[in-house]
Parts: structure tokens; C-alpha cells; sequence
């Protein structure tokens, strides 16, 4: 855990009076306080200084420690405070549709992609990878162990009905999970197959109780490795494995023009520092039992346009 | 704080990832938004429960129903209904509540209202006629009446406000909807109740720490219970 700093949040008298304000109906004169939820005093600093930015996102990025990790150096450079909420993929984009949070850190491609499309994400940038990998018990009743298609082993758990835990929570695990049975032409169903609707460090748990497989990100997995037993049966690509099973982050600030109270200052800020080289090694360097967990993708020599709009999109197709 | 607590668990704690700061942060935020939520919510429930008991109004039925109705009602659908209040879309989305200890503190009030109404509103009714008829009878205002009659009644109020306490501050699933569950980066519990902490602690499968603030979570429940019981009861007034 990183040490403490003097984080002087001391708004609660003023929050107390802003809520009694509030229940007592004077609520149209201080509907532009945005601002104070910072907790801090807003001075006469000019730009960002004391605001807050809500960000949400996976409970991957939250539960393996990495944005404990990085975000002091983020605070203390903008003088703000950052607000991680871990959700999940789907949960995240829906706060973000909401207008309840600036700016998303999600890992589904396609519900990006649907996000942007309906004009809610603005500025997507390509984060960071890792990647899935299918793990399950050491005695593995269905026999994948080393398998070189996840897809095939997928198929080869639901005929050996070994049970095999789902996220079953629309986040971006969960979406990838279920296109590996669509991939797979398998339809999941029956006792052995059980969603859990929880995160994926929970899903972990569930899965080490029951001597079960799942579908894990390599991160939260080798952040848990200590409390499981269950061992990687089939690689993604970071271990040669196949390809299907990438794991890519996208970040994206929420829509000004859609939400007006989107703090799209900060959210840009926030964008430019993740996708610095700084920031990019500090991600690079982030380690867990001696293993890095999440690889750069936001600095490149070369452009790769796509990682701005919805993938397949280009400027005479019919796509708004 | 009852930190030195903490501190006597050490052994289960010192290898564990947070540090004192944290787990006080954490404390703080639960009481803090709790206490808040109880204490408005006496507030607004006694003076109900006094109305419900001493007159009559087209509708008290009614009034009586929904309270009964909210005792029962799960604890998770306030939370959404809290959101959907809070959230940005919403009627208030202008305050900018969500995902702030202030939206924590208004769905632990709908949960706490109904259970002190109630309770209240039984330990009032019980205090006995000629109490109050002596208090006119000397001449007091119907301010002074209720207060009488709710000075005979403090044991019953004071078990109705750690019902109240108690489904607050061990709520989970709405404080974790509206709140968010956030922790800034240097451990600082922003919106983390002692609760959502346990929950999150369990799934990350660190089931150690999250024994050890269960335990936190049980000491503060006895000892808010211990401190109100006293107050409740330190005469033999009591019934």
C-alpha cells in the first residue's frame, strides 16, 4: 500500500450544510456546486487544482492494486482527487451513460465500440494488455492441460460436465467468456455450469471451493495465486497461447456534449497522463509475487488509428 | 476509536495489506454516515410516532401500513431506488450525491425510519394514561405532555434507535450501490463502510482481514448498543 500522504479531506462541515440546504428544499442555487464533492477548498489556483474525478471501471484493474499504485503521482501532479470505482465493464459504462462518472476504464472491445457508437465515449485511447487465461484444478477431470485452442477446451468441459464457474456479470470477463462459447458452438448449461455474478477474485474463490474451471484475466489470477489452488491449464497469448484469448483496456472520457457535468478537463488530463511514457512504464513496472501483470499499449511508433472509434468504422461508412 | 482493538488482533493483522489509516478511515466513514442517518432519522420518526399515537387523521391506517411494509422492505431495492434518485438522470442528479457519503446517508434513513417509527410509536402508546392525564392536569402544554411521555418511554425509544442502528450500519448492498465503495489512492476511506470493505476483502479471498474488521464491526455494534442502553435506562424509571 502506498504511505500515507496528507490527503486533507476536511469538506463534511460544509458537505453537512450543503445536505441540510439540500433537505430543505433549496436545491435549484446549489445545483452548479460540482465542485465541492472535492473536499477541498477550491482556491484561486487556476485549472483542476481541488476537483474530483469519478472514474469507474473493472474490478480487474482495482483488485490486482494497480491504480493504488499509480494514481498518487496523478493527484499530486493536478493537485485532485480520483474517485476509482470498481464495477465491472458493464456496470462501468452504465454509470458512464448515466452521467455518474467522468471518464472509463473498461476491457470489452465490442461494448466500447456500442458506447462510442451511441455517442457517450469520446477519445478512446489503447491502454495496456494482458491477457485470459482457463484455469482449473490440478487433477483436471476434462483434460486440458496445454491445449492450444481455448475454444476446444471449452468444449472439452461442457462433455466431461466438469464444473466451470461464469463471472455472469456482464462485465468484460464475462464478455469474453461467452464469446469463447459462441466460438466454441457450445450452448453452457446445466449443474456444472454456475454464475457466480460476482468479481473475478470472488469467481476465483468460488471456483478453488468447488475444484472448478473459469475463465480468469492473468492479473487478478496471479494477484490471487497464493489463496487458490487452482493452477493455468490453458496460455493466453502472453504465455504463447492463442490469440482469442487477448485481454486489451481502453480508456475513454465520458461525452461533454451528452453530459454537461462530465469533468471532460480532468478526464483529458487524466487520458494524456495514463497514455504517458511515464505512467506507461510506472504500468509496465507494476509487479505482483514477482510477475508484471498488465503491458503498455498506449505509446507506439506507429499510429494505429482504430484505437480512436469503434473498430471497423471509417469516415465513408454508415456509421454516425 | 477503538482502534487499540484493532491492535490487540495485530497478530492476524501486521502481515496483512492496510495499515491503520485505512481501517480507521473505514471505521469513521461507518459511523460517521450511520450515526448521521440515525440521528435524522429519530429526528423525523419520534415526532411521527407521537402524532400516530396521541391523535387521530384520515389515512393513519395507511400511514400505519407503509411503515409496517418498510420494516420488511429489502435493503438492496432502497439502495437502487436511492440511486436512481441520486444518479445523475435522476430528480436530484443536479446535487451531485453520487457516489458520496451523502447518498449513503439518505438510503440509510429510508432503512432506519421505518424500524424507529414503529418501535417508537409501540414503547409511546405504552406509557400509561394517567401519565399523561396527570402532565395536563398540571397544566402542561401538549409540548410538555409529549415530553413527558416521551421521557417515560426512553427505554422503548432507545431500543428503537438501535434497531435503527443496527440495520444501518450492517446494511451492505445499498451503501455499496450508492456509495461506490471508494478508497482514494492513499488508503483513505472515501465512501468504504466497514461493511463494503469485509465484502471486497472476501472477494479478494483475503478472508483473514476480513475477519479481522467483522470483528471491528461487532465490537462498535455492542458498544453503541451498550452506550444507548445506558442512556435508555439510568434510572429505575425504565420500564
Amino acid at each position: 500500500m502506498p504511505e500515507q500522504r496528507n490527503g486533507g479531506r476536511d469538506g463534511t462541515a460544509s458537505r453537512r450544510g450543503f445536505l441540510a440546504a439540500a433537505a430543505t428544499g433549496v436545491t435549484g442555487a446549489l445545483a452548479g456546486c460540482a465542485g465541492i464533492s472535492g473536499g477541498q477548498e477550491q482556491g484561486n489556483q487556476a485549472g483542476v487544482s481541488g476537483e474530483t474525478l469519478t472514474l469507474t471501471t473493472t474490478t480487474s484493474t482495482y483488485d490486482t492494486g494497480l491504480l493504488d499504485e499509480i494514481h498518487p503521482d496523478f493527484e499530486d501532479m493536478y493537485g485532485v482527487t480520483v474517485d476509482a470505482v470498481a464495477q465491472g465493464t458493464g456496470a462501468a459504462l452504465e454509470s458512464a451513460r448515466n452521467g455518474d462518472s467522468d471518464v472509463v476504464m473498461v476491457h470489452a472491445r465490442g461494448l466500447e465500440d456500442e458506447f462510442m457508437r451511441n455517442g457517450y465515449g469520446v477519445n478512446r485511447r489503447d491502454l495496456m494488455f494482458n491477457d485470459f487465461v482457463i484455469v482449473g484444478p490440478e487433477s483436471d477431470p476434462a483434460g486440458i492441460q496445454g491445449m492450444d485452442s481455448a475454444t476446444e477446451a471449452l468444449t472439452a468441459i461442457a462433455e466431461a460436465e466438469a464444473t466451470f464457474v461464469s463471472r455472469g456479470d456482464n462485465s468484460g470477463t464475462h464478455t469474453k467468456e461467452l464469446n469463447l462459447w459462441e466460438a466454441a458452438g457450445t450452448e453452457p448449461g446445466g449443474d456444472w455450469y454456475q454464475e457466480t455474478g460476482t468479481g473475478m477474485g470472488e469467481a476465483l474463490n468460488v471456483a478453488n471451493q468447488q475444484d472448478a474451471y473459469t475463465l480468469s484475466d492473468r492479473g487478478t489470477f496471479i494477484s490471487q495465486r497464493s489463496e487458490i489452488d487452482l493452477v493455468i491449464l490453458v496460455q493466453g497469448p502472453i504465455g504463447d497461447g492463442p490469440e482469442i484469448l487477448a485481454n486489451p483496456y481502453g480508456i475513454m472520457a465520458v461525452n461533454p456534449g451528452v453530459h454537461d457535468n462530465a469533468n471532460y478537463d480532468l478526464s483529458m488530463a487524466y487520458i494524456g497522463w495514463i497514455t504517458s511514457p511515464g505512467t506507461q512504464d510506472a504500468i509496465s513496472n507494476y509487479q505482483v509475487n514477482g510477475e508484471q501483470l498488465f503491458f503498455p499499449e498506449a505509446v507506439s511508433e506507429d499510429p494505429n488509428f482504430q484505437q480512436y472509434v469503434p473498430e471497423g468504422w471509417s469516415s465513408n461508412s454508415t456509421d454516425g | 476509536m477503538p482502534l487499540d482493538a484493532v491492535a490487540q488482533l495485530a497478530p492476524a493483522v501486521a502481515g496483512l495489506p492496510f495499515e491503520q489509516g485505512y481501517v480507521s478511515s473505514v471505521i469513521y466513514v461507518s459511523l460517521y454516515v450511520s450515526l448521521i442517518a440515525v440521528t435524522l432519522s429519530t429526528l423525523f420518526s419520534i415526532p411521527v410516532a407521537l402524532v400516530m399515537g396521541f391523535t387521530d387523521f384520515p389515512g393513519k391506517q395507511f400511514v400505519k401500513s407503509v411503515i409496517n411494509t418498510g420494516m420488511g422492505f429489502p435493503s438492496v431495492v432502497v439502495g437502487l431506488l436511492v440511486l436512481f434518485a441520486v444518479s445523475n438522470q435522476g430528480p436530484l442528479g443536479a446535487l451531485d450525491l453520487i457516489f458520496t457519503k451523502e447518498a449513503m446517508i439518505m438510503s440509510q434513513f429510508v432503512l432506519a425510519t421505518p424500524p424507529i417509527t414503529a418501535i417508537s410509536l409501540a414503547a409511546l402508546t405504552g406509557v400509561s394514561g394517567n401519565v399523561r392525564d396527570a402532565a395536563h392536569v398540571l397544566g402542561g402544554t401538549r409540548i410538555d405532555v409529549a415530553l413527558v411521555v416521551i421521557k417515560e418511554a426512553r427505554y422503548g425509544i432507545a431500543t428503537a434507535i438501535l434497531a435503527g442502528f443496527g440495520r444501518a450500519i450492517s446494511e451492505v448492498g445499498s451503501v455499496l450501490i450508492v456509495g461506490g465503495n471508494i478508497t482514494s489512492a492513499d488508503g483513505v476511506s472515501k465512501t468504504r463502510t466497514l461493511t463494503t470493505a469485509i465484502q471486497l476483502e472476501a472477494r479478494q479471498g483475503r478472508y483473514e482481514t476480513a475477519m479481522v474488521l467483522g470483528a471491528v464491526l461487532v465490537a462498535l455494534v455492542l458498544l453503541i448498543n451498550a452506550i444507548v442502553v445506558r442512556l435508555g435506562s439510568d434510572e429505575v424509571g425504565g420500564r
